[in-house]
């Protein structure tokens, strides 16, 4: 067994890319975004936040015994890539993230003067 | 409607080899166990000499929920995965939920060679990796002449 990039099982990994599957859930502290990047080592993913666009990218490296050919694929490319349009409330240099079992977990906070308050409507 | 006239990809290569697969999968002969676009897991075979390898990719699932059988030369692959997203209220909203949640089953079919007694399975960052290695007889041999 050697340790490899992906290139037999995908062949085509300079071509397309593939969209990670999400879920985005907005509660009043901030986002929490899920993003399924399976075959990502931690050390492959990139997450960054440059002109208000959060972009995440991933590349696979599988466990490949030598002289494997693909037969079967259906993750065709071995490049993960999204980005998402952030908001101006959100605060993009407090964005936590983490890496469990191919999913990542990012939490974007709102910044502090973006966080709702209760504005109370003087009758008079 | 709607979806198809806003949900605008940014990623348009990929889109387009889509396409262009379900196209060409028109002329081609299909599996009896056929599998729609997207189906969960992915899975991905790759073959050498002495073995056969599967990928299945499983993000966020815990591996020992896995039931992974193999039956004459079939390989069966059962899980589930369950995502418990929090209730919506005024407080909360679920803008997106793309990844699948339940049960899962897919159905391999493998090369009649497989030695079903060596098998070894391993899951790591999501990828569940099964090798089968071929039957010993089955393995091209080198002759040597006396």
């Amino acid at each position: 067994m050697t340790e490899s990039t992906n290139k037999t099982v995908a062949p085509k990994a300079e071509l397309a890319t593939l969209r990670p599957l999400v879920t985005i859930v907005e509660e009043e502290s901030g986002f929490t975004l899920t993003a399924e990047l399976p075959g990502v080592p931690k050390e492959n993913v990139r997450v960054q936040v440059e002109n208000n666009v959060l972009t995440l990218e991933g590349e696979i490296r599988l466990q490949t015994p030598e002289h494997m050919e693909s037969t079967h694929a259906e993750i065709g490319s071995a490049k993960y890539k999204r980005a998402f349009t952030l908001s101006r409330e959100l605060d993009s240099t407090k964005i936590e993230a983490s890496q469990r079992d191919g999913v990542l977990t990012l939490h974007i906070p709102k910044a502090e003067h973006a966080q709702p308050r209760k504005i109370e409507v003087q009758i008079g | 409607m709607y979806n198809n006239l806003f949900n605008f990809s940014d990623d348009l290569f990929s889109e387009l080899e889509q396409l262009q697969r379900q196209l060409v999968g028109r002329n081609i002969v299909s599996n009896i166990r056929p599998v729609a676009r997207g189906s969960f897991p992915a899975i991905n075979l790759g073959s050498t000499p002495s073995s056969v390898e599967v990928y299945a990719f499983v993000p966020g699932v815990d591996a020992k929920s896995l039931d992974i059988q193999i039956d004459k030369n079939l390989l069966t692959l059962q899980g589930e995965r369950n995502l418990v997203l929090p209730k919506e209220d005024n407080k909360l909203t679920v803008y997106a939920q793309e990844r699948f949640s339940g049960k899962f089953k897919r159905v391999i079919t493998l090369p009649d060679d497989v030695d079903v007694s060596k098998v070894t399975a391993s899951y790591k960052e999501g990828v569940l990796h099964i090798s089968i290695q071929r039957r010993a007889e089955a393995q091209p041999k080198r002759i040597e002449i006396q």
